[in-house]
């Protein structure tokens, strides 16, 4: 079998932002650290994980679009290149696009139609994913205050869709979309994905992503702690690896609507040792102090010292 | 019937009307789910039902009574996005008291940390927010409240500790609710019953 290409690896890539603390003093608050994807040509990774942990960073941090008191550090490569700032700013939008995961990211003065089409796109293209998505004909001239935000949701996968991007960085496409547009969405995604791009799915809508998606790789405050098959997410937790993933799938409305108690750890005062350690079941006196290092087991990648 | 909406007509422009003479009742103790398609009227019909906005023709009741336009409203409505709800410019605990004074029980049951209440809204994440939001509609006349899309923004744990608390609260207070969501595998977990938009 042929080796697929890997579109996009991202290697323990941390991003910090300068903040001020009393007065005129910064400090640096480290939002993203050790964390490693990759996606490969005609896959759809999946990105769960809490809110807050990072995932909507990540995607900024691919495109270059992070704001300027932003650091980044690691190493990303986009088809065997280093993805520095310069090519990011010329691959994005073209190569790299965004299915951006608010209304804000539309400009408000300014109809739906022609920001779908922007500068590269045409009409005709733009109708195409209109009608793709079933919008009518009259939302090409609405403002976005106007729209619901199922509708907006469908204008936002329309702006990334019409292009040729090889690496399509999906955020949050689906919530506000009924069942089954968000499937049809999801289709779609995964036709673009066999047709050989890259799609890096970020989604709390964790169930459809079972259902479309090749790997799963999962975030808690800003870091990876698993990355997994599929498939294992669709077995269940006892073939699943971290305990927040087993969390996860167990908090399901399907599988028991059982939550873990306790909340996400802030940025600026971690735990030491794993950062789940606090809420984690299975927590030993080893897992407070010193790094976890990310290992592979069974076909996958885990950052916890107890997974089997 | 507690919660019922008589041939409500409603739109925001000439051209469409987006309610068209949509009737609904809930009967004391139901827990409804609302499904339907994206921009069909949901979120119109939930703001309608708690006296946010006037429909152009038809009229809300709520126990036999129209749902009064002065003073507090027995129907209480929970949004999507709880950093649109509320001031960002104010602590949380003044958010959480702009309508009552909630006790330290109710705190307790929203896992509310006494902390949080000297924040400002970007100091917490959107699952925290929402306890906020839910607290604060919580008042003693509250006897309805409508969730429209309220854990949509959250991961799965942060939306099943949400339920939890608020579900918890209605079985309490014996509170009747409007589930407006996308999700029928959560809508058939927590409803009695499930209206779907189109057929109403």
């Amino acid at each position: 079998m042929e080796q697929k290409k890997n579109i996009l690896s991202v290697k323990n890539l941390s991003v910090s932002f300068k903040m001020y603390d009393k007065g005129l003093e910064q400090k640096d608050l480290k939002v993203i650290s050790n964390l490693n994807i990759s996606v490969q040509e005609g896959e759809i990774l999946a990105i769960a994980g809490s809110s807050g942990s990072g995932k909507s960073l990540l995607a900024s941090a691919i495109l270059g679009i992070l704001p300027n008191n932003a650091s980044v550090d690691g190493i990303m490569t986009y088809c065997g290149m280093e993805l520095t700032e310069e090519l990011q700013k010329k691959l994005r939008g073209k190569e790299i696009a965004l299915v951006p995961q608010s209304v804000a990211y539309l400009d408000p003065l300014m109809h739906v139609g022609s920001q779908v089409v922007g500068v590269r796109g045409t009409l005709e293209k733009m109708r195409t994913a209109f009608k793709r998505y079933e919008l009518s004909k009259e939302v090409e001239t609405m403002y976005p205050f106007q729209l619901s935000g199922g509708m907006a949701r469908r204008i936002l996968l329309s702006t990334a869709v019409i292009g040729d991007a090889r690496l399509i960085v999906a955020d949050e496409p689906t919530p506000g979309l009924s069942k089954e547009m968000a499937k049809d969405a999801m289709g779609h995604l995964r036709t673009l994905a066999d047709e050989g791009r890259g799609i890096i799915l970020i989604t709390h809508d964790i169930d459809l992503a079972f259902e479309y998606a090749d790997r799963v790789a999962v975030f808690y405050a800003g870091t990876t702690v698993e990355t997994a098959p599929v498939e294992d997410f669709r077995n269940g937790p006892e073939s699943l690896r971290h305990p927040y993933s087993k969390a996860l799938w167990e908090a399901l409305p399907q599988n028991g609507f059982k939550p873990i108690p306790g909340t996400q750890p802030y940025a600026g005062s971690l735990p030491e040792g794993c950062l789940f350690w606090p809420r984690c079941p299975v927590r030993t006196e080893a897992c407070m102090k010193g790094e976890i290092p990310s290992r592979s087991l069974r076909g996958g990648e885990v950052c916890c010292i107890h997974a089997t | 019937m507690l919660l019922e909406a008589k041939n409500i007509t409603f739109s925001y422009t000439k051209k469409k009307t987006i309610l068209d003479n949509v009737s609904l009742g809930i009967e004391k103790g139901e827990r409804v789910a609302l499904v339907g398609p994206s921009g069909c009227g949901k979120s119109t019909l939930s703001q309608i039902l708690a006296g946010y906005m006037k429909p152009d023709k038809g009229e809300v009741y709520f126990d036999g009574k129209l749902l009064p336009e002065k003073g507090y409203c027995p129907v209480q409505l929970i949004y999507q996005h709880p950093e649109k709800a509320i001031n960002p410019r104010w602590k949380l605990g003044r958010t959480l008291t702009e309508a009552w004074e909630p006790d330290q029980e109710l705190l307790d049951d929203m896992g509310i940390e006494k902390e949080w209440l000297t924040r400002y809204p970007i100091e917490l994440s959107g699952g925290e927010m929402q306890r906020f939001c839910i607290a604060r509609a919580m008042g003693p006349d509250t006897k309805f409240v409508i969730a429209d899309e309220m854990t949509t923004m959250l991961d799965v744990i942060t939306q099943a500790q949400i339920w939890e608390l608020l579900l918890h609260i209605v079985d309490k207070r014996n509170l009747g609710m409007l589930v407006v969501t996308h999700n029928p595998l959560l809508a058939e977990r927590i409803c009695t019953r499930v209206i779907e938009f189109d057929k109403m």
